[in-house]
């Protein structure tokens, strides 16, 4: 297989270049000609074989007897239930109902994108992207213009829109120009966010898009320093930058906060809360040190902190132990917790 | 603040209906630099483009010197740019000077306006502005487009643009429109938001503990879920306070929340069948 040289351009080029495609990766041909990386996609998209075509410009004259073969295998599972004979098929082909094959192929594209900004190749491509800001800042104030990375909230293609993941909030948000609004979230997909912040640990995410630019790539990094800290498979610098008491808004009126016992008072502080001290998020060695010795009480209270801390295992087994051991109602276990603040 | 003047103003004020119409849909207004006589300066500048943010601040609010005290201090040209903005201006003068007073003329409008939101009139016009989603959408998508609220993060002019506050998430976002990202903070004032939301109790909205949570492949990464734990922590000790007080928690699921969660995160810990139900363990009993 080969490009058709009398395209100007390639339609994978014309594609990502298109108003509102600005966060898509231009997927190798490499990739898709490889049939293991669209494994299950012929089910999924509707003429998949001429969307595959028009992807990689593939004139569909030059393997017309392929195609014929290829369709019996294919209805079998593309299952377009039109019930069109092979010939209609042909004719409505010839008629050439090319947005029908045009959508198909975006739908197919998507797909494959979804797929490939996963892989070395893609996720390589994404973090030049994320480099020269194609996707954004954090809308958040506090989050003082940290870069976003494009997501999906689902990875089925129809069910919402592209997102903007901030990993100095952990938070999504809407892209703020109404052009993203017709990009399926699923061309990006669930998993691509995360996997960027533990692919490429070393991006200080703290950096804001305009000082990022500014700066260039290299400054944008953490230091040799800052990479000897680390907390739960990240640098510690990076878990959150954009969260923390200092980082969340408190409600004033002439100067006095607003209590929580008031109706309008604050209740979501939590969401951008974040320990002071980082290492309170060490699991591990917080549960270690608790079962270490159940006598070790000065221990506790140097890492333990004033916080009341979920253990990791079996909440629902623990719960019930508790109340069991207590025998009494479920209101017990707030008692519970305030001891064990005390 | 003169909350009593303004309770009892009448709606004499021409155009304070019309006080929400998109700009878009009036392309000819003049802009408040072209002088045009008969037209009331607060109507021509809530109109002009960028300045959609603001409500019209009635007449009489204007006229009363009570509520401008020691703003003659703040603003250049104070005399002069109070004629501008109460349509008495009638001074002959270059064009250069004639900017220098509609600059101080929009300055004085605005910390004006910060003094007037928080009356009961002002209040009531803002929050039709807020109903229409005039200050935009919350980018936050767990927030499902909730309207926002204007801000100021400084009563203290020129410090701080404005921001926008979602009564939802409790959060400040940045304005999507670089013309109102310039605007200056104080003209909204760090208290508005809050007033309103304590005038109008009922309209506080019902908070959500829904979140995003990353995922690699359907796992949750570790970094994000232990932070994610604990601040879950955090507001199970809010509501703790918060019941141990009697007060509302606000929150949609509340009471049974705290045991629900539970079983959501254990869910995985459960056995499950082919079809991805939980498995019983009772009928499983019953079938042997």
């Amino acid at each position: 297989m080969s490009t058709s040289s009398e395209a100007p351009e390639s339609w994978i080029a014309s594609f990502c270049s298109l108003l509102g495609h600005e966060y898509f990766a231009d997927v190798s041909e490499e990739f898709i000609e490889d049939d293991f990386n669209l494994t299950g996609l012929q089910s999924q998209v509707a003429m998949y074989k001429e969307a595959l075509e028009m992807i990689l410009d593939v004139e569909p004259e030059d393997d017309d007897d392929d195609d014929e073969e290829e369709d019996d295998d294919d209805l079998d599972d593309e299952d377009d239930g039109d019930g069109l004979t092979r010939r209609e098929r042909k004719h409505a082909r010839m008629a050439s109902d090319l947005s029908l094959i045009e959508s198909s192929a975006e739908m197919l594209y998507g797909l494959i994108h979804q797929r490939f900004i996963c892989s070395r190749a893609g996720i390589q491509q994404m973090s030049e992207k994320y480099e020269l800001g194609h996707f954004g800042v954090c809308p958040r104030t506090n989050c003082g213009q940290a870069r976003t990375i494009p997501v999906g909230l689902s990875d089925i293609p129809g069910e919402d829109t592209v997102k903007l993941f901030c990993p100095s909030c952990l938070d999504v948000y809407v892209p703020p120009n109404s052009r993203f609004q017709t990009v399926d979230g699923a061309f990006f997909g669930r998993t691509f966010g995360a996997l960027f912040l533990l692919t490429f640990p070393e991006y200080d995410l703290s950096r804001s898009g305009p000082e990022a630019l500014h700066l260039g790539p290299a400054q944008c990094r953490l230091n040799e320093e800052e990479r000897h800290h680390q907390l739960n498979g990240l640098y510690r610098k990076n878990i959150a930058p954009g969260l923390g008491r200092d980082k969340t808004y408190q409600p004033r009126i002439y100067g006095f906060r607003v209590s929580e016992i008031a109706k309008s008072g604050p209740r979501m502080q939590w969401l951008r809360d974040k320990p002071f001290n980082v290492m309170d998020l060490d699991e591990v060695k917080k549960w270690a040190a608790e079962h270490q010795d159940l006598d070790d009480d000065e221990h506790m209270g140097v890492n333990g902190m004033a916080v009341r801390r979920r253990q990791p295992g079996n909440a629902r087994l623990r719960q019930q132990a508790q109340r069991k051991a207590h025998s009494g109602s479920p209101m017990n276990v707030e008692t519970n917790g305030a001891e064990s603040e005390l | 603040m003169s909350l009593s003047e303004t309770d009892t103003t009448s709606e004499s004020t021409v155009g304070s209906d019309d006080s929400c119409v998109p700009y878009d849909s009036l392309p000819h207004l003049p802009l408040p630099t072209e002088w045009e006589p008969g037209q009331e300066y607060a109507y021509r500048f809530i109109s002009s483009r960028g300045n959609e943010y603001f409500c019209e601040i009635d007449e009489e609010y204007l006229t009363d010197r009570f509520n401008l005290t020691n703003l003659n201090t703040e603003v250049q040209y104070y005399q002069y740019a109070l004629d501008l903005i109460t349509d008495v201006f009638d001074l002959d003068c270059d064009d250069e000077m004639r900017e220098t007073i509609e600059k101080s003329a929009r300055h004085l409008y605005g910390l004006v306006h910060a003094r007037y939101i928080v009356t009961t009139r002002g209040l009531a016009k803002m929050l039709e502005k807020y109903k229409k989603g005039d200050f935009g959408k919350c980018p936050r998508v767990m927030c499902n487009s909730h309207p926002l609220l204007p801000m100021g993060p400084s009563d203290i002019p020129n410090l701080k643009p404005v921001k926008l506050y979602c009564a939802r998430c409790e959060d400040l976002y940045n304005p999507k429109s670089s013309r109102h990202a310039t605007i200056d903070g104080a003209y909204f004032g760090t208290s508005f938001h809050n007033i309103l939301f304590q005038v109008y109790p009922a309209l506080v909205p019902q908070k959500s503990t829904e979140r995003y949570v990353p995922r690699v492949y359907g796992f949750k990464v570790h970094a994000a879920a232990a932070l994610i734990r604990w601040q879950n922590t955090r507001r199970d000790e809010m509501r703790r306070r918060l019941r141990k007080n009697n007060v509302d928690t606000g929150f949609k699921d509340d009471d049974e929340c705290d045991d629900l969660e539970d079983e959501d995160e254990d869910e995985d810990d459960i056995g499950v069948d082919e079809h991805g139900r939980p498995i019983d363990p009772e009928a499983m009993v019953g079938v042997a």
